[in-house]
């Protein structure tokens, strides 16, 4: 090129004021912005990933917690142990001290009582260690004796808890259980979405931009692998592995890859064909180059698209998994764990099946308003 | 109301206005705000006139008749006053407006090749609208399709009622367009740019229909078109519009005669004018091509016997030398593309192709990949050419990446910064996207792509088909420019005579994929002896020849 054009200078002033074009991507994040169930539902997915990232910190239990005390209690703001727990728990704590507990006065923090013993011999003091093994009570002190040991003054702590979202059936806190399954729920989402994408983009492009024999050879792997039926696919794993939190990712990356496959096979034809990638082809630019710089890029629309549609599906199919008992193992869970022992106790306790249920549904909402809305976002016609 | 005889005469006394649109409005809402698109238009259709509507492209022409046939995009809107034969159509529903739309006013779109519906039979198509509008029976309708199929000069009406749309070549498409529009006899006929799709000697025959339909039936005629040629050839009066405003209005011979405006003057004399300096007699040949020949093979599938040949080319020899432009033309499919790719080995191809004294004929992809640094090509379309995701930069630059991989980031976002100044485009818009750029622009990022590495021969395959004809103007000028300064030899591939005269030194016609006849640009003009070439020739001066002296 001559050389008379162009001095430095010219080009460090266009430099400057050099303007950011906006990209394909930035129009569609603009149409994005304006659609209200899309950007409401982005919040509330941001909100739900945070409260099951951050949550299970912040409630007090542990997920594989038991409180025997507890088991079924319904959810409630108020905390427990309610006033009409305490005497039955006191009484049954008195009657291994084999002593009969009086004048019961709750003071907030402590419960202050008297115990009579049923027998001649006066209280062993050690025996108050009962209180302790209670979910409701800490350290039980003896503050007086009277009557030679026979009558104990006894001051124990009281252990407030709360269940917001009540407990399941072996006494353990929902509200946290419900979070850590959402993490395991939308990891296997998140995860084995990536891991189809991945692999369904590069094998899908490649197939549809070699063409020929290559394209012929990879689409029937992807027929084979089609025709497995799925449940069989996961039940043979787990024989061989055994049950394994890995092989959830395997299983359900392993087949949900293909639809991906060939919807990037498909755009990869149409867009082999435009000019751009001829010219590309003209320049001498390398297959591998035409694929990472034209072909792929110009797919993503439709990929991205089908993205936020796969992760309720994955959400779904591991829930089917650990509902059928292929999935997540015990004290682990999931959203389809929970929602499957909740079903089992629909009848006594509604609360197990409702609060992991309103997570999931409110999930899959969110991701399919956001699905419907990148499609509409992309959608050139509507420049 | 059931269509009138065919052949009878217009009903209306001629004169007498049938379509009236009055300060019409058409906005679309854009993301970025409200725009503009047809800016307080009035005019009239008289019964039995052509009008045709001028400009170029973003003009708001194609917008206004949309408007007025209720088919704007769910964004628009549309104000004013629309009547046909006194009655007010704008703002009726859709409902409504189907007492107007393909009864009163009819309409044919410029892509025959889409706008019929490839899952319907010819017949089916054309009986449509009977159904609908005319209540007849169905035996009728497909006795009606018959007729109309005829009257548009169709070959084999009869068989044809039963083809699909892709059994049609796309001139007896846009015919069967015509005869759907013409089904109901409409006292309007909208035609937006029906021709631009078609050959040239295609377009002079759809013409002609046209022409005669519209002596038959006494219907007027709204022609919407850039292309001044046509418009001198079949209009009574014209309509210049710019930017959504009418600039001039008047008697097609008065606004050719006379022009009022400096836009309209601008128009007409927008051919690409000039010559170019053929290069010296001595000058070293750079590409030399010898008996090239491409074909395809159709395969027929399991049933159907042996494997049929089509040879796109057949045979071709080329000379191009140093500083040097063939034109080459023809009409589609005669396979001039197909050669300029050949020449590029971007097709597999026998014959022998010599690049600088080296046979390319022998080398794999790889080996080419060093050569292809110094054969480049242009697309014809510039929507299509760039791609959608990447910058202008990143679209300039991707070829020193391949070629020269070695250099720094900041010398290539130097040479991208070079080669935009070099078309003539701020090099400030090397962060912008594609579709930001007008098509003439876009063409000229495509040429800048191709010039940052610095080639020997460039193929520019139709390069200014899909631009107004300002804008083919300067591409031109801008490639006989970037010729003289760089010494770079062209292949240029086209069906516009008018262009190919301005940079072209030796001309050669390509029918069924052989050279029908070659030779110097004055040669050719002076006696072309094949018809094809004569009907080019014509349909490439028309406009110049009765247009004032340009």
């Amino acid at each position: 090129m001559s050389e008379v054009s162009t001095p430095d200078t010219l080009l460090e002033a266009a430099s400057v004021a050099s303007p950011k074009g906006r990209s394909l991507w930035a129009d569609a994040r603009g149409r994005l912005a304006r659609n209200r169930a899309a950007v409401a539902s982005i919040v509330v997915l941001c909100c739900i990933a945070v409260a099951c990232l951050v949550g299970p910190y912040l409630t007090g239990h542990g997920y594989d917690q038991v409180y025997q005390n507890y088991v079924r209690v319904p959810a409630s703001f108020a905390s427990y142990p309610t006033a009409e727990q305490l005497p039955p728990a006191v009484d049954r704590i008195a009657s291994r001290i084999r002593a009969k507990a009086e004048g019961l006065t709750d003071t907030g923090p402590t419960l202050r009582l008297t115990l009579t013993s049923t027998t001649t011999r006066p209280i062993d003091e050690r025996l108050l260690v009962y209180f302790e093994r209670s979910n409701l009570f800490g350290r039980a002190v003896a503050t007086g004796k009277e009557d030679e040991g026979r009558r104990l003054l006894v001051e124990a702590p009281v252990n407030r808890h709360h269940f917001w979202f009540g407990t399941d059936s072996n006494g353990r806190d929902l509200l946290t259980r419900t979070l850590i399954a959402g993490r395991v729920s939308l990891a296997i989402g998140v995860l084995a979405t990536t891991v189809a994408i991945l692999i369904g983009v590069l094998w899908g492009s490649t197939a549809g931009y070699l063409g020929g024999r290559v394209d012929l050879v990879m689409m029937r792997v992807v027929d084979v692998l089609y025709s497995l039926p799925f449940i069989f696919f996961v039940i043979l794993l787990v024989v061989f592995f055994g049950r394994n939190f890995v092989l959830m990712f395997i299983a359900v990356g392993a087949v949900e890859w293909l639809d991906m496959a060939r919807i990037v096979r498909g755009q990869t034809l149409s867009i082999k064909r435009q000019e751009y990638v001829q010219a590309a082809e003209a320049m001498g630019v390398s297959t591998r180059g035409i694929l990472t710089r034209h072909v792929i890029p110009n797919t993503l629309g439709p990929v991205v698209v089908y993205m936020t549609l796969l992760v309720p599906k994955v959400i779904l199919l591991e829930s089917f998994l650990s509902f059928l008992g292929l999935g997540v193992q015990e004290p682990m869970t999931s959203w389809g764990v929970l929602i499957s022992e909740g079903a089992k106790s629909i009848q006594g306790s509604a609360w197990m099946l409702v609060w992991p249920s309103v997570f999931l549904t409110g999930t899959l909402f969110c991701l399919n308003f956001i699905g419907d809305g990148l499609r509409d976002a992309l959608d050139p016609k509507d420049r | 109301m059931a269509a009138a005889d065919l052949n009878a005469p217009a009903p209306q006394p001629a004169g007498v206005p049938v379509l009236a649109i009055r300060d019409l409005d058409v906005r679309f809402r854009t993301g970025d705000g409200e725009l503009r698109a047809v800016k307080g238009v009035s005019f009239d259709v008289a019964a039995g006139e052509t009008l045709a509507i001028v400009g170029e492209s973003g003009s708001g022409k194609s917008q206004t008749m949309m408007a007025v046939m209720g088919l704007l995009a769910a964004n628009g809107a549309a104000t004013g006053s629309v009547t046909v034969g006194g009655e007010e159509i704008l703002g009726l529903s859709p409902r409504q407006l189907n007492r107007f739309r393909g009864r009163r006013l009819g309409m044919i779109f410029q892509e025959p090749m889409t706008s019929l519906d490839p899952l319907y039979r010819i017949g089916d198509q054309l009986a449509e609208p009977l159904l609908a509008h005319a209540g007849m029976s169905r035996k009728e309708a497909r006795a009606r399709a018959l007729e109309l199929l005829t009257l548009v000069g169709i070959p084999r009406p009869a068989e044809r009622l039963d083809s699909y749309p892709h059994e049609l070549s796309g001139g007896q498409r846009q015919r069967v367009m015509i005869a759907m529009a013409l089904a109901n006899r409409p006292e309007v006929l909208i035609a937006d740019e029906p021709t631009t799709a078609l050959d040239v000697t295609i377009q002079a025959q759809v013409l002609d229909l046209l022409a005669d339909l519209k002596r038959r039936f006494g219907m007027a005629i709204v022609f919407i078109t850039h292309d001044l040629g046509i418009v001198r050839r079949i209009a009574d009066r014209v309509v210049v519009m710019k930017s959504g405003q009418i600039v001039e209005t008047g008697r097609t011979e008065e606004v050719f005669a006379a022009p009022r405006e400096a836009y309209t003057r601008m128009l007409l004399a927008a051919e690409p004018t000039g010559r170019k300096e053929p290069p010296p007699a001595d000058a070293p040949p750079v590409v030399e091509a010898r008996d090239v020949r491409v074909s395809f093979n159709l395969r027929k599938g399991w049933f159907g016997g042996g494997d049929r040949e089509l040879v796109a080319v057949d045979g071709v020899d080329l000379l191009l030398r140093r500083g040097g432009t063939i034109g080459i033309v023809g009409e589609s499919g005669s396979g001039k593309s197909t050669l300029g790719r050949a020449v590029l080995r971007l097709v597999p191809s026998s014959g022998t192709v010599r690049f600088e004294d080296r046979d390319l004929t022998s080398l794999d992809r790889s080996a080419m990949r060093p050569v292809r640094r110094r054969m480049q090509l242009v697309f014809q379309d510039p929507f299509g050419s760039l791609s959608p995701r990447m910058t202008v930069g990143e679209i300039i630059t991707e070829g020193l990446l391949v070629h020269e991989p070695a250099i720094t980031r900041a010398e290539r976002n130097r040479r991208a910064a070079q080669a935009l100044e070099e078309v003539s485009l701020d090099p400030a818009s090397r962060n912008r996207f594609p579709h930001e750029f007008s098509g003439g622009q876009r063409q000229r990022i495509a040429i800048a792509r191709t010039m940052i590495l610095k080639p020997a021969v460039v193929v520019l395959d139709e390069p200014t088909s899909a631009l107004d004809r300002s804008v083919q103007k300067e591409i031109v000028e801008l490639l006989r420019d970037l010729q003289r300064r760089h010494g770079l030899s062209y292949l240029f591939i086209s069906h516009d005579l008018a262009v190919v005269r301005a940079i072209a030194d030796e001309i050669i016609v390509m029918k069924s994929g052989k050279v029908v006849e070659r030779g110097t640009v004055d040669g050719i003009f002076r006696d072309a002896h094949e018809p094809y070439t004569q009907a080019l020739i014509a349909a490439a001066f028309l406009s110049k020849e009765a247009g004032p002296a340009a």
